[in-house]
Parts: C-alpha cells; structure tokens; sequence
C-alpha cells in the first residue's frame, strides 16, 4: 500500500523524461571519461559531490562546461561550486578557486532540464582533458514518508536520484555512491548492479551512456537527525565604533521533517526519550566567533534559561535548548544576540574602512529559507558598498536607535535558500569620520548642561508676572524680615559667645589669679558688645517699621531686652568677682556676693536660648 | 516699597550672607537626602530584574501590558475603541469601556516621551519600569504631604518609610505593570493637593487635587475610596465645628470639577453620579451649600433667636428634600444600589455568602495579623503614637490625616490587599511620631549641653552652690535618657530597613511566572513551565484556536500565549465563569457538550503534583464547584467532598475521581515515579497516592505538558463521524 501511493507519484516524471530523451546537443564534442558521484544523504542536507574527467575529443577549444540537474532537483538546489580538480590537463590552476558558473537555457535543450554553465578559464583544447569537481547542495529535497508519524514512530525519507549520471554529454564511465546514516534502510530500487556495503549503496558502474539518460532510483531510509529549517532568519550587525559588533538574531525555526500526528505524551517523552520522541530535537549547537560576550537567548515572552555556553581561542559554543522538544511540523521563535569585538572584523583600507564577517548563520546543519542579513552602519557612514560572494538582492535602508537624529544607514542583503556552505565572508564598505563619534557623547553633555543652566536660571530668576501685585510685594517684605531676624538671631548669638568669654576670664582669674588679664578681657569684650549693640541697632529699627514683622517683633524685643538684662548682670558679676580679688577677699566671699547674681543669669540665658531657639525657626 | 528698603539691607549684607550658609547647608542636605530617598525607593524594587528577568509579573499586569502594547502600535483612538475578541469567546470584551486606562496612558506616554529624547528603549521595559518610577515619585508627595501637615522633618522620615515599606513594595516591585504602581502616587497626590487646599482655601490647589482625582479614577477603581472620605472629612470638619469658607471652596471646586472630570473615564461615566457609593459625596456637596447659606443668614440676621428658628426649619427641610431625592432615586433605579464589592469592604463576611468569585481570589480574604507585622514592622507600633501627636496638635490637616489612617486600617483589616491603601497613611502618621520623638530628645540633648558645661565649671571653682546643684542634677540623667532613646530609636529604625530588605528581597520580588527552588546540592533551580506551555500554544495551535482554563489564567495565556480564551481574570460575567467551573467539574462526556458549545479546541489545567506546586487546580477546584453550583444547581459541592472532607486519594468522592479536571490533571500520572521510595502516582503537592489511576480519555487528547508537568494541555478532539 505504502509503495503504491509512493510510485503513482514518480512515475508521471518517468515519462515526461522518456519523451524528452531525445538526442539533441549531439555538437559538443566533450566527453565525460569518468565520472565519480557520491551523494551524502546523513543530514536533512543533500550535498552532492561529483568528480567529472572531461575530455575534448572535438577540433575546437572549448570554453564552457554544462551541467544539468532535472526540475525536480534544480528547483531545490541551493548551493553549486565547480573547481578544477587534479587532471592531467594542461588547464592546472589552484585547484580550490570555484569558477564561475551560470545558468543558461540552450535552445537544443528540454526545458524540463536546468542547465548551468561552468567557464573554464583557459579552455579546453582538442584532446586535452581535466577533472572538474562540482559540489551540489540541495535542501528541502528529501520527502518524510510517510508524511505524518506519531510520537513513537521514527522518520522515514524519500530520495529520487538518477542511477545514470543525467548530463548533456555522452559518459564512458560512471558510478554512484550513496552515503546514508547508521540506520535502517526501509527499501532502494534493487537495479542489477546495485550493491549495499554497510550504510553505503553503489551503484554502477555503468559504462557508455549516451547524454541524457535517466535511470530512476528511490531510497527510503530512516533519519532522525535535526530538521532543522529556519523559515525566516533576520541577522542584524550593529556596528559601533566604541569597539563592539552587536549581532541579534531572530530566528524562525520549524522542524520540517514529518509532521507528528496524535497524542504527545510527556511520560512516555520523559522516560524513554530516544524510543518515544526519535524524531525530536531538543537542542541546536551554534558556533560563534572567539572572544564573543554577552550572549543572550530570549523570545517574545522572556528569557530562556536553558542555554549553555563554553569556548576556547579558536569558538565560542552555543547550546541552546528551545522551550520545548521540538516535533514534527512544531515552531520556535527565538532570538539570541552576542557581542564581538570590533578590531577582528572591522579594517581600513585606503580611507574607507569595511566590516568582514561571516554571511550565515552559526548554527549547525540549518537549512535558512530566507535571511536577512541586516548591516547598521553608523551615523553619518557614507558611500556605502556590499560585495557578496554569491548573487545577494541588495537594499538600503535606515534605523533610528538610540541617540540617532537622522538614523543609521542600513544595509540589508535578501537571500533565499541558504546553507552552511554559504557561510563565507561578505564585506561592506564605507565612510565614517572619527570625529562624528563624539556627536552623541556630546548632545548628551550638552543636554545635561542646559538642563542644570535652565534650573539655576529658574532658580535665580525672578519670573513672576506681575511686579506689583501685593502679595509679591508682600513675599519681598518678608523675605527681608526672615533675612534680618537671622541677622538680629546672629548678633545675639555673637553676644552670647562674648558673655561666653566673660565667664572662661573669671574662669582663669579663679585658677590663676592674673587680674591684670581678665581686666583686659573685660575691657575688649565690653566694646565688642558696644559694637554688637550698635549694629543690632539697625535691623531692630527696620523690623519696627516693617508691619508684616508685627508678629515677630515682641518675640525679637523681648530676646533683645532679655540680652541686655543678662549683659548687664554679666557686667556687674565681673565687676564683683573682680574687685574681690583685688581685695584679697576670700573665695567663699566673692561666692556669696555673686550667688544672687548668678542665679539670675542663668536664668536670662535659659530663657534667652529658648528665644533664640524659637527665632531660629522662623 | 521693596525698593527703598533695599539699600538697608545691602549695608549688612556681610553677616547676611554667613547666615544664609547654614540655612542652604540644611536645604542642601534636605535635597540631597530625598534624592537618594528618590534613588533608594527606585533600586529596592529592582531585585526581580536582578533575580530574575526584566518580565512582568503575576496575572493583572499581563492584561496592562497586553493593551498597552495595543496602545503603543495602534494608537489612542484605536485602543479607546478596542473590541476585544480575544478573550471571553463567545461574547468578547469591549476593552475601552471596560479598563481604566490611566496606567496604560503613562506607560505609553513615558514611552513616546523616551523616543522623543531619541532614547529607543522597548515598551516593555517601560511597563516593567513604571511601578517602580511612580514609587519614587510617591516618596516625594510623601514629603511633601507631611510637611504640610507637620514639618520638613517629619516629611523626611515620611519619605524615607514609605520608600521601603514593605506593604507598598509588594504592590511596586519591578515588573508588578499593575493599576496599583500609579493608583498610590495619584492617590497620595489628590490627599496632599486637597489638604494644601483646605489649608490654603486657594482654588488652584483645590483645582490640583481635582486633575489629582481625575488621575487616580483613570487609574484605578480605589477612587471610590477618595470620593468617599473626602466627604466624610468635609462632614467631621462640619460637626466639629471647624467649617470654613477654605473648606468651602476646596472642597466645591474639587468636587465639582472632579466629577466632570471622572465622568470622562468611560467605565465610569454616569456612575459618578448615579451609584449609590458616590452618593455620600453629592450628599456632602449639597449639605455645604446649605451651611454656607446659612452662614450668610446669620450674617444677615442679627436676632439669635429668629435665626435659630430658621435654622430649624431649614436643617429639617434640606435633610428631608435629601432623604426623599435619595428615595426616589433608588425606587427609580435612577440611583443604583452599592455593588457587592462595596458591601464586601464595609461587611467582611458579604462575600463569603454572596459572591464565591470575589470571596475565591486569595487578596481579597481578610488580613491575617502576621501580615500587619509582616508588611509594616515598626510601623505598626509608631502609627498609635502617631496618632497621639496628631491629637496633641489637631488642625485640619491632621484631622484629615487621622481619618485616613483610620478608615485605610479598617479596610487593610477587611482585605489582604488593602494594606496598600493603608501604607501611605500608616508611613504618615509613623513618620510624624519618629520626627517628634526624635526632634524632642535631640532637642535635650543638644539645648543642655552649655548649661551643663557651664555648670561643671562653676563646680570646679566652688564646690557650694546649692541652689543650681538641685537643677544641675536632674539634668545629666535626663540627657543621658534622651540619648539612649535616641539610640534606641535608630535601633528601631535600622531593623526596619533590615526587615524590609530581606521582605522585599525574600517574599516580593518574584514574578509568580517563573518558579524558582533550591535543588538537592542549594543550586537554584528554575521552573519556567508556563510560559514554555504558553509559548507552545503561540507556535503550535491554529491561530483561531479557543482555549478553556480557569480564569485564573486568562490574561496570562492572550498576553503570552495569544490564543482566545473563554474566561479571563476580568471577572465580569460570572455565568460564563459557571459555566467553565462546571465543565471541569463534569463527567467527560457532559464537559465535552459544554466545550462543543464553546468552540473550545484546547483545555489547560495546571497542575502541581510532580513539582509539589500548591497553587494548582486541583487545589482550586472546589471554587469551580462552588461558583459552577452557584448558576447551575447540577454541581453540588457535597458530591465532591467525603465527610465534608476535600481528597483525591483512594477514599474520594467518585464524583471527584471522575470528573473532567482530575481526569487532566492526573492523566497518566498514575505511571509516574515521582519521588523514591513512595509508589507511582504520587502526588506532592497533596501527599497521597492518587486514587484513580487509570484515566482513559475519550473526547480529549493530551497535547502537550510541559518539564515540570506544571501546565498540561489538551486538545478537544473533532467529533466522531456518525457512520
């Protein structure tokens, strides 16, 4: 049953090829002597490698080699490079450089074929040979089947290839090798000279085939290796000239093996995860650059805390674990975005500088059908260019982030159908002056310095409207008042400290006797106070006159009055203590003639510094 | 005037300028302590963002985020108009009518303003942001509040408690993208703005607190709060005797603009005037007119007597005209009876009896003392003596002050979540007790000292001096008192902010999405199970897709998830809510017609049994019965229960062994190991072995269950063909 529905579909393409095997492009005189196909079928990547020996048996130099994949091949074909591999010909150049190759469509050609042209670089001369070494990467080309399986069942592929090697020129010899993974292999199209040798078909050789032929094979296999696919990747690379390549990546991943069907059971998951979710993968290796640092991995809702990274001089790893095992036909979004440090991938070159940096993705084995590979150039970059080693759709366009006034230009290069072969490096050229890196520092300053000059504006200036209205006046007034009641509060407090200086004299008199320096003492402090009182003199007047002082003013002429008492009780205590010990009178004496007096004093000052205390709230 | 007194000032402009030094040192410490205050209040709720993730948090804060992010795309008018078909499927939700939008608004404003300033930071880390923003700006009211009621000083500590007060954090911390977040600041706002007011009677205050008010409606249904003790204080001012024209006018121009303004908010509308708990502030109004007219006719009457006669029949005539305004009213339904949530605060046992689905969510269940203590520490034993400085020094202002903090303490009694409008108040009036404590002690200790100096030196001249040796005396002791009290008191203070680090660090800073445990070797161990189902439901169910779960997780599966879901933390129609709880407490076959009716294509359950995560749904569940069986008389909780008795053993209800939620909460759980030494099937969130464990499924398929088991989703299969 299964085989049925499988075969129903290839065998209309049988026939359309029957039809089309007509002998046209009998002029080219090329000969394929030998040709050496191997087929590596491990991965959800095709990648096929052929070696072909190509002779000249016609009189004229030929130029150009052709290749032909059969549609169903060429529409999935992502990848093809051609190099000159260790002939015998004359034609020996460095045998890694790919030539160039192009697709062209022959006249004389079915147009079911897809013909692509190699332009050897000195010709090919009549009887001359060489060995050509075409690498083919194909993606999305291996069908599940069957198409949907349940949680337990393992995948199933499908792959169509042609016994014969299908080319436009006539092959003496040719064989075919097919590598498939450690497993089973469910059934392959038993041709006469097929053999299978451990997880490796051959088949062939197959000798003098005419051009053209087509010797349908089918391989049915089992595969549980990562189908990775990302549907969509946007790669963007954020130049600063501070020192930093930020790379974020925002991935669209979908596991494009067979689709699962049915119940999917954590249990059965959980406890034999490699019986009951063969088909899954769970995490995706990504190989970045050395030195890369502040890694992150995160989706639309948040951080994904299952991730690990290590890495050495040479690579820094990434695993990273989507939120769920991935099955058949599941999504994942996720971004992950590192730092790079510039100087490895940012150089000069004659006044311009240009940014070198890989083109792919650093992901493992990931079949990309779309990339966006967006380069933020910054600020003020001028005559920009991109050169991309494979034909890239290229625009420009411009982000605005932090700090930006007129937005970074932005080079964004479309690819469609990418491979980890395409992970070559891709360069952009550009224009930027140092200085412009110090614009955004700069507005920064800028910003912060008219921010202070505007508060301190604010703050000095005098910004009410009306000049005078009565309550500005008002708030004026008192202003003034608050300012001379400090003022009155600071006499008071310098007389204070004078009294403070009369009682340490009387203090030192007791110790040492001197009364010759205490009368001195007295004698400087009594004019300060005279002084003191002067200047208190004017403040107090104007406080008088000021009505909005009204209701400070008893509390200030009282504190003032109170001082005065005090000073003078002060004055007379001295004057006591003073004419005692001129008169050799006992201590006990002097003590008994000034009690009466100090008790009063220290009441003044009690109440004095309470006074003081309650002005100073003011 | 001003200019001739100017030159006499400038002649001692010297000293002048000396003084003015100590005064700007002062201001320059005042600004440069509530700066760092500013700071502190930002960084302490940062410790999510630290542990964690920048992430938003908990259930509400989704929906913000969610509409936010809709506000920031498509715009205001687009977002004002909003029908919502995401949630509540069949029936939708007009988001616009039905949200208050303050929250929203400023997020995206603070938004649109960084990208003004060329700062392009994502919208959610604003969102994240914002809580903690507001609770900074909160201190700085706080300051301001207290200082017009008491002084700077006292403004100071206000600011400095309440910027690390545990019971506002837990509303506040980073990622908490709540109503809430801003709801405090405006509503601390409109207090301060309305007592300035009564202190000032000055209209542009009273104009302030009115756009302060209409903040706080466009932010957060607690308004109801301030339209209601406002009143109440303009009514004890009244009774007390302390009526002014001040009052007059700030509370007119408050009320009356500050109505027009609410009636702006949609989801409020005609409400302000209509409802029966804005009521009591139309009442007030009136009753204000009526003082002040008689007022002007005591002023006009001389005669005592007449006027009192008139005062008689006016008193009788305005109270009557009222009492039959309100009757008709509320026999017309022009007036529309208080709702069950106001009755729920004023009677704590209301809506145990009356509405299971307020009484079911566990901030509304009233406070337990530990979460007093837990949530005001120290502040609990300051607010009493606080309150005893208030009345020591009554004035309008700290009669409003009492009235806050006493009426916010009974509402913090009644609900969990309520503390939070107590917070301010309790920082407040705290702050007002340690300001004066401390003012007077250090007042001792400081006004003493000279005399104390000068005394000793008197003692060394003479030993004799008997009369001031008495005075001297009681001074030392009364220092030293003073200064070991002061010592106590930054004891105290200090445990606090040690007590309300370690709350903020340990209880209140976990997003509530991601769990986090310690592992068996103390390493931390993450459970993002939900938003690894969540994520799921994003990528691999069909656009379109309908998911039931309990409401609990609505918000959470349109936000993150972006599925339809049937229910969400809305509450609005608890039919629809019945209707899910009585689904998941069918037989299987009975749920999978109901969830045909509702188009549902994927049920989620929560789970905790392997975790040993208690907040699950099977620990839920007997609120789905109660508010299943509270419309539809199928459900009978008894059915579920054995002796009255809550199990999911072996000894269970079979009713509870059948029905559709223990069928997916322990689907195939019964093959499962869960911790060793006990047999499968056993669950840790409960502690029993279960006691069905072999669960066939015919109308669902489990369709995902994520690591921890914690979320398990399953599909609602097609039905069968007939033939």
């Amino acid at each position: 049953m299964k085989r049925g529905t499988m075969r129903s579909n290839l065998f209309p393409l049988l026939f359309a090829f029957a039809f089309l095997f007509s002998p046209v492009l009998s002029a080219s005189d090329l000969i394929l002597a030998k040709v050496d196909r191997r087929i590596d079928l491990t991965s959800q990547i095709v990648r096929i490698t052929t070696s072909l020996k190509v002779e000249n048996t016609g009189s004229d130099v030929v130029s150009e080699i052709l290749l032909s994949f059969p549609e169903n091949q060429a529409k999935h074909l992502a990848y093809l490079k051609a190099t000159l591999g260790e002939g015998k010909g004359k034609a020996k150049t460095s045998s890694g450089v790919a030539l160039p190759v192009k697709a062209v469509q022959p006249n004389d050609v079915p147009p079911a074929l897809t013909i692509y042209s190699v332009s050897l670089p000195n010709g090919l001369g009549k009887g001359h040979s060489l060995t050509l070494d075409v690498l083919a990467v194909f993606t999305h080309i291996l069908q599940p089947f069957p198409e949907k399986i349940n949680q337990g069942d393992i995948q199933l592929l499908l792959f169509q290839e042609s016994a014969q090697y299908l080319s436009p020129y006539a092959v003496k010899a040719q064989s075919l090798t097919l590598k498939l993974p450690d497993a089973r292999i469910e059934s392959y199209s038993k041709l006469e000279n097929a053999k299978l040798q451990g997880s490796e078909l051959k088949y062939g050789p197959y000798e003098n085939i005419p051009p053209f032929s087509y010797l349908p094979i089918v391989i049915h296999y089992e595969n549980n290796l990562p189908f990775a696919v990302a549907k969509e990747l946007v790669r963007e690379i954020e130049i600063s000239h501070w020192g930093n390549v930020q790379i974020t990546e925002h991935y669209e991943i979908i596991h494009a093996g067979a689709q699962s069907k049915g119940e999917f059971s954590r249990l059965d998951y959980q406890t034999r995860p490699y019986l009951r979710g063969a088909s899954a993968f769970r995490r995706l290796v990504a190989k970045l650059p050395p030195r890369a640092h502040s890694v992150y991995y995160r989706d639309e809702i948040g951080n994904i805390s299952t991730s690990s990274l290590w890495g050495d001089s040479r690579k820094t790893e990434l695993e990273i674990e989507p939120r769920y095992p991935m099955f058949g036909g599941w999504k994942t979004t996720f971004t992950i975005g590192y730092g790079l440090p510039l100087q490895d991938f940012l150089f000069g070159l004659d006044g311009k500088r240009f940014l070198n940096i890989s083109f792919g993705a650093p992901i493992y084995e990931l079949v990309i059908d779309t990339i966006f590979v967006k380069v933020v150039l910054p600020e003020g970059s001028k005559d920009i260019s991109v050169s991309v080693p494979f034909p890239v759709k290229e625009r420009q366009e411009t982000k605005i982030s932090h700090l930006d006034i007129v937005g970074r230009p932005v080079v964004v290069v479309e690819k469609n159908n990418v491979v980890p072969e395409h992970n070559e490096h891709f360069q952009v050229y550009y224009k930027f002056n140092s200085l412009s890196m110090l614009t955004e520092p700069f507005m920064l300053i800028s910003g912060f310095f008219f921010l202070f000059v505007a508060c301190i504006v604010y703050s000095r200036a005098d910004i009410s409207i009306s000049k005078s209205s009565a309550s500005y006046l008002a708030k004026l007034q008192w202003d003034e008042v608050q300012a001379t009641t400090q003022l009155i509060h600071g006499i008071i407090s310098r007389c204070l400290t004078a009294h403070d200086k009369l009682e340490t004299s009387l203090h030192d008199l007791s110790r040492t006797g001197d009364v010759q320096a205490c009368k001195a003492t007295r004698k400087s402090v009594d004019s300060s106070l005279k002084d003191l009182s002067k200047e208190l003199k004017q403040p107090l007047s104007f406080l008088q006159s000021c009505p909005q002082a009204a209701q400070i003013l008893p509390k200030v002429e009282e504190l003032v009055t109170k001082e005065r008492e005090l000073q003078e009780k002060l004055v007379l205590k001295h004057t006591t203590v003073v004419d005692g010990y001129e008169k050799k009178l006992g201590g006990r004496e002097i003590e008994n003639r000034i009690a009466s007096y100090q008790q009063k004093i220290t009441a003044l000052r009690r109440e004095v510094d309470d006074l003081m205390d309650l002005i100073d709230e003011i | 005037m001003a200019q001739d007194l100017k030159p006499s000032i400038s002649s001692f402009s010297l000293p002048k300028t000396l003084k003015l030094k100590t005064k700007q040192q002062e201001l320059l410490i005042r600004v440069a302590t509530l700066a760092l205050i500013y700071v502190l209040a930002f960084i302490t709720r940062l410790f999510s963002v630290l542990r964690y993730e920048s992430m938003i948090h908990e259930f509400d804060p989704y929906f913000n985020y969610r509409t936010t992010l809709f506000l920031t795309r498509n715009g205001f008018a687009e977002f004002w108009n909003w029908f919502d078909s995401e949630s509540w499927y069949p029936l939708g939700r007009i988001i616009g009518g039905t949200l208050y939008p303050g929250l929203m608004l400023t997020a995206a404003a603070i938004h649109s303003l960084l990208r003004f300033l060329r700062l392009f930071v994502h919208i959610r880390e604003v969102c994240v942001l914002t809580a903690p923003f507001f609770a900074s700006n909160t201190t700085l009211v706080a300051y301001f509040f207290a200082k017009e009621v008491w002084d700077s000083g006292a403004g100071i500590v206000a600011a400095a408690l309440i910027a690390i007060c545990p019971g506002y954090i837990s509303r506040s911390v980073a990622g908490s993208y709540d109503n809430e977040g801003v709801a405090i600041f405006a509503l601390l706002l409109t207090f301060y703005l309305f007592v300035k007011a009564v202190n000032t009677g000055s209209l542009a205050w009273a104009l302030g607190s009115a756009f302060g008010y209409f903040y706080m409606v466009s932010a957060w249904g607690g308004y109801v709060f301030i339209i209601n003790l406002v009143p109440l204080y303009v009514l004890v001012l009244l009774v007390t005797g302390r009526y002014s024209l001040r009052l007059y006018v700030a509370y007119n121009c408050m009320y009356v603009l500050g109505m027009l303004l609410a009636m702006q908010i949609r989801f409020v509308g005609f409400q302000h005037v209509q409802s029966g708990e804005h009521m009591a502030s139309m009442g007030v109004f009136f009753l204000l007119q009526v003082f002040f007219f008689l007022d002007w006719v005591r002023h006009l009457l001389s005669d005592t007597k007449l006027f009192q006669s008139f005062l008689k029949i006016t008193v009788t005539s305005a109270v009557a005209v009222g009492a039959v305004a309100l009757g008709v009213g509320m026999a017309s339904g022009y007036i529309s009876p208080w709702t069950g949530r106001f009755y729920s605060l004023l009677d704590p046992t209301y809506a145990k009896d009356h509405i299971p689905i307020i009484a079911s969510v566990s901030e509304h269940q009233p406070t337990a003392w530990s979460s007093f203590m837990f949530d005001f520490h120290i502040l609990l034993f300051l607010f009493p003596s606080g309150l005893y400085f208030c009345f020591k020094r009554l004035s309008d202002a700290t009669i409003f002050l009492v009235m806050y903090g006493l009426t916010s303490m009974y509402f913090a009694g009644v609900m969990v979540r309520l503390i939070l409008v107590a917070t301010p108040a309790v920082c407040l009036i705290s702050a007002i007790a340690v300001s004066a404590t401390i003012k007077n002690l250090t007042r001792v200790v400081r006004a003493k000292s000279p005399a104390v100096q000068s005394g000793s030196t008197k003692g060394t001249s003479t030993a004799k001096s008997s009369s001031k040796g008495v005075v001297d005396n009681s001074q030392p002791f009364q220092r030293n008192g003073a200064i070991v009290l002061l010592l106590g008191a930054f004891y105290l203070l200090s445990r606090y902010a040690i007590h309300c680090t370690w709350v903020t660090s340990e209880a209140y800073s976990s997003p509530s999405i991601v769990l986090a445990a310690r592992g068996a070797h103390g390493q931390r161990v993450i459970f993002d199970d939900y938003r690894e189902a969540y994520f799921w439901l994003r990528q691999n169910t069909p656009p379109d897709a309908k998911v039931m779960s309990w409401w609990d997780y609505g918000y959470q599966i349109t936000a993150m998830g972006n599925r339809t879901v049937i229910v969400d933390n809305n509450t609005w129609n608890n039919t629809h809510i019945a209707t899910v709880g009585r689904a998941m407490s069918s037989y299987e076959d009975e749920a999978y017609e109901i969830m045909r009716s509702l188009d549902v294509d994927y049920v989620l359950v929560v789970f905790g049994g392997v975790t040993g995560y208690s907040s699950d749904d099977i620990n839920k569940f007997l609120w789905m019965v109660r508010i299943g069986g509270g419309v539809f008389p199928v459900i009978k909780e008894p059915d579920y229960l054995v002796n009255g008795e809550y199990r999911v053993d072996k000894g269970a209800a079979p009713k509870m062994l059948n029905c559709l939620m223990y069928k997916l909460s322990y689907y195939r759980f019964g093959e499962l190991t869960t911790e060793y030494g006990k047999p499968p099937g056993y669950d840790r969130a409960r502690g029993v072995e279960i006691g069905n464990k072999d669960i066939k499924l015919e109308y669902l398929e489990e369709a995902f269950t994520t690591q921890n088991w914690i979320v398990r989703i399953y599909k609602v299969k097609p039905p069968k063909n007939r033939w």
